[in-house]
């Protein structure tokens, strides 16, 4: 069951039918593909409001699959969990949640922080595309600074996310200041790596976290070739690490050795036009990401 | 906790007299019914109930588990997640914490899930109060849960039971909400005849063996999907339908409920209505005060019926209507106000008596809100205004402070005036 995931491991049977509402070019869909070839049949998915849940309706998923309310996906998969076992039914199934950043970091953060706490036996996965996209592309706390979305609009006197050159609410931390089993930090980009932090947490008897950076097509103005180029960039330059934290034990998953400039990633992607050939705003954001990086580092094995 | 064996009775074959207060018999009415999951957080008058639960999981009393969740959102959406996979699943709450389930409260009842909530009625706050009225839950009318409500402590023991064998049958599957008035029945200890595991068992059919869809891997399904316009108001009529047509169900279940106790339930309970000239309807356990003070008027001869809605969700017009008959005036009170209207079971009464075609004066008397102790003078000032001229006006505050002691608002100082105006005409 451990180890590493290698290509001819990846199982063909697909667990998401042919078909889907989302965008062109949105990785969400590939990323919960990935998650549930890993996880397999034996599987329960509480859906969680944002993207996912409204691009899979329908029919979509092939196992047992509820879109529930935008926040309160934890708690739902804890009655699951906790009746499961009184009725003897627990064993041999995986409890999943999938939501989006806005439903994690932000409106379900307590629900969140409530089943770790109880160390309820779930995986969570946030497919993290930093904004509400479902409704359109509104900031959330993962939106990094200096972003435009429909909330933090390019105006005369402000403009783009502004809250200061810090990077983004931080979830994965979050939920390792629970002393949770398990927390990864992965990319849509690395399908492989993904199936690898999924199949550690299934294994964890207890709750377990991983962040999937997911750009977002629309609301990033990316062209929809890019897409995976540009979930490539933000781990080249350092804007996303990919790690994870086992027992309290941080590790690299995967070494930049050569880091590419923040300005690079930055260019890509129409959210931040307004801003890239300010060297001021992009050093800033060199600085934030150089800070970011440096302190995990400092705390990692 | 009070646990006291006080009396024999004479309807069950073990018979066993508890003293118990509404929290306690709301918990071991949800033991009694093998509740195999609970779900609550703790919140005044209701954090017996919780507590209760608690210690019998850790004496080993009950098989179940509970989720001692971080708020009453995440209560309610865990007991979701009990129903989604089959378990019978139990919370309690009120007030601020039924406000801050209510998104939960419209999932709970569009999944069709039946789940049973015990709610030990406090009014919302600001201004701070912990007291008892039925705004908590009455706001949450049209939340497609069933909502009855206890006029005693016996009634808290006995809906919670008869709640879950409503909820899981196939012909409603919906929630059901069992309201008690916080301290004056949720803290108050008061004879409880309890009934043996064997006759609640008799009555329920064993937990998790209900027939509807699952969440279950082998055999997956999709839940909580989106549902277009066209389709859309033939579900809400469904749901409609079930509230209707639960009220048979209900009927049933306190039909079965009488075999096995010997206790009698209605959706409607009436007192002295058959020759009444005035007649009290309400709903909690304001209405037990109400046919103690009918009782006295008796006495001296003043023909007051009373009337108590145990279910005010299914409403049950067709009782309501017989049982008012042909009394000159209809007296509803209600511990609740529909800011700006009246109070809210007033409506459906007017609404079917309109219907009916008859025309007794029919007023509303908002008493008791925040807690405010409805004594037997209170109800009898109501029968005093009720038998005066007002004109127009259909809603009283008796009670509020304000407009001078038993002058109705807008009375006292001009057309419209509702000024609480602090001592300034007294009151008391």
């Amino acid at each position: 069951m451990m180890g590493k995931v290698r290509l001819k491991d990846v199982t063909d049977t697909e667990y998401l039918a042919p078909g889907n509402l989302a965008c062109a070019a949105c990785p969400e869909v590939l990323g919960f593909r990935h998650v549930l070839k890993e996880l397999g049949p034996n599987t329960i998915v509480i859906n969680g409001t944002g993207c996912l849940a409204v691009v899979t309706q329908m029919g979509v998923p092939r196992v047992p699959h509820f879109h529930v309310l935008f926040e309160n996906a934890p708690a739902v998969i804890s009655g699951i969990d906790d009746s499961l076992r009184v009725m003897g039914r627990r064993e041999g199934t995986n409890l999943l949640v999938v939501a989006g950043d806005g439903g994690t970091a932000d409106i379900g953060l307590s629900a969140l922080s409530g089943a770790i706490e109880r160390n309820q036996d779930f995986i969570y996965v946030c497919f993290d595309n930093e904004s509400y996209m479902n409704t359109g592309g509104q900031r959330s706390g993962t939106t990094p600074f200096g972003a435009r979305t429909s909330t933090t609009p390019i105006g005369k006197v402000v403009q783009g996310e502004d809250r200061r050159p810090s990077l983004r609410k931080d979830m994965v931390e979050i939920v390792a200041a629970h002393n949770i089993p398990y927390a990864a930090s992965t990319s849509i980009a690395f399908p492989l790596d993904l199936m690898e932090r999924i199949r550690k947490a299934a294994a964890v008897r207890g709750p377990s976290f991983i962040n999937v950076h997911s750009p977002c097509p629309t609301g990033w103005g990316l062209d929809p070739a890019d897409m995976i180029e540009a979930a490539r960039m933000a781990v080249k330059c350092g804007a996303v690490v990919m790690y994870e934290v086992e027992d309290g034990v941080r590790r690299l998953t995967r070494k930049v050795r050569k880091r590419v400039p923040v300005r690079d990633y930055l260019a890509m992607q129409g959210r931040f036009r307004h801003l890239v050939d300010d060297e001021e705003a992009v050093a800033g954001i060199q600085a934030g990401v150089d800070r970011q990086l440096e302190a995990l580092l400092a705390r990692a094995s | 906790m009070t646990s006291e064996t006080v009396a024999a009775t004479a309807h069950s074959p073990q018979p066993t007299a508890r003293f118990w207060n509404g929290n306690m018999a709301a918990a071991r009415a949800a033991q009694r019914a093998r509740v195999q999951h609970v779900a609550a957080y703790p919140i005044t008058p209701q954090t017996h109930t919780v507590e209760y639960l608690s210690r019998f999981v850790n004496d080993g009393e009950m098989h179940m588990r509970m989720t001692k969740v971080e708020s009453e959102h995440s209560a309610l959406s865990a007991c979701c997640g009990a129903a989604v996979v089959g378990a019978r699943t139990f919370t309690a709450s009120c007030s601020q914490g039924l406000a801050l389930m209510a998104e939960v409260l419209y999932f709970t009842s569009g999944m069709r899930f039946p789940v049973v909530m015990a709610i030990a009625n406090r009014t919302l706050s600001v201004p701070v109060n912990i007291w008892a009225d039925h705004q908590d839950t009455l706001v949450n009318r049209d939340s497609g849960w069933l909502q009855l409500y206890a006029g005693s402590v016996q009634d808290v023991y006995d809906l919670v039971q008869i709640a879950y064998k409503v909820a899981e049958d196939a012909r409603v599957s919906l929630p059901v909400m069992v309201a008690y008035d916080g301290f004056i029945l949720s803290h108050a200890s008061e004879p409880v005849d309890e009934v043996s595991q064997e006759q609640a068992d008799a009555f329920l059919h064993p937990p998790g063996s209900i027939g509807r869809p699952l969440m279950d891997p082998d055999d997956p399904k999709q839940f909580g999907e989106v549902l277009f316009p066209e389709w859309y108001p033939g579900f809400e009529y469904k749901k409609h339908r079930a509230m209707v047509d639960s009220l048979a169900v209900l009927e049933e279940a306190f039909a079965d409920w009488a075999s096995i106790t010997g206790r009698e339930l209605a959706p409607v309970r009436t007192w002295g209505c058959e020759d009444a000239d005035v007649v009290l309807l309400g709903i909690g356990s304001m209405m037990r005060t109400a046919l103690h003070t009918a009782k006295g008027l008796r006495g001296q001869g003043t023909k007051v019926g009373v009337i108590e809605l145990t279910a005010f969700r299914p409403f049950p017009e067709a009782a309501v209507l017989e049982a008012i008959g042909g009394a000159a005036t209809v007296a509803v009170l209600d511990r609740d106000i529909g800011y700006g209207t009246s109070g809210m079971v007033y409506p459906d009464v007017v609404r079917g008596l309109y219907h009916s075609g008859r025309r007794p004066k029919a007023l509303n008397f908002v008493i008791g809100t925040g807690g405010k102790d409805i004594t037997p003078a209170r109800i009898e000032r109501c029968l005093e205004l009720a038998g005066q001229d007002h004109g127009a006006q259909t809603v009283f505050w008796p009670d509020a402070r304000g407009p001078a002691e038993g002058v109705p608002y807008g009375d006292a100082s001009g057309p419209g005036a509702v000024g609480f105006g602090g001592a300034r005409q007294g009151g008391r």
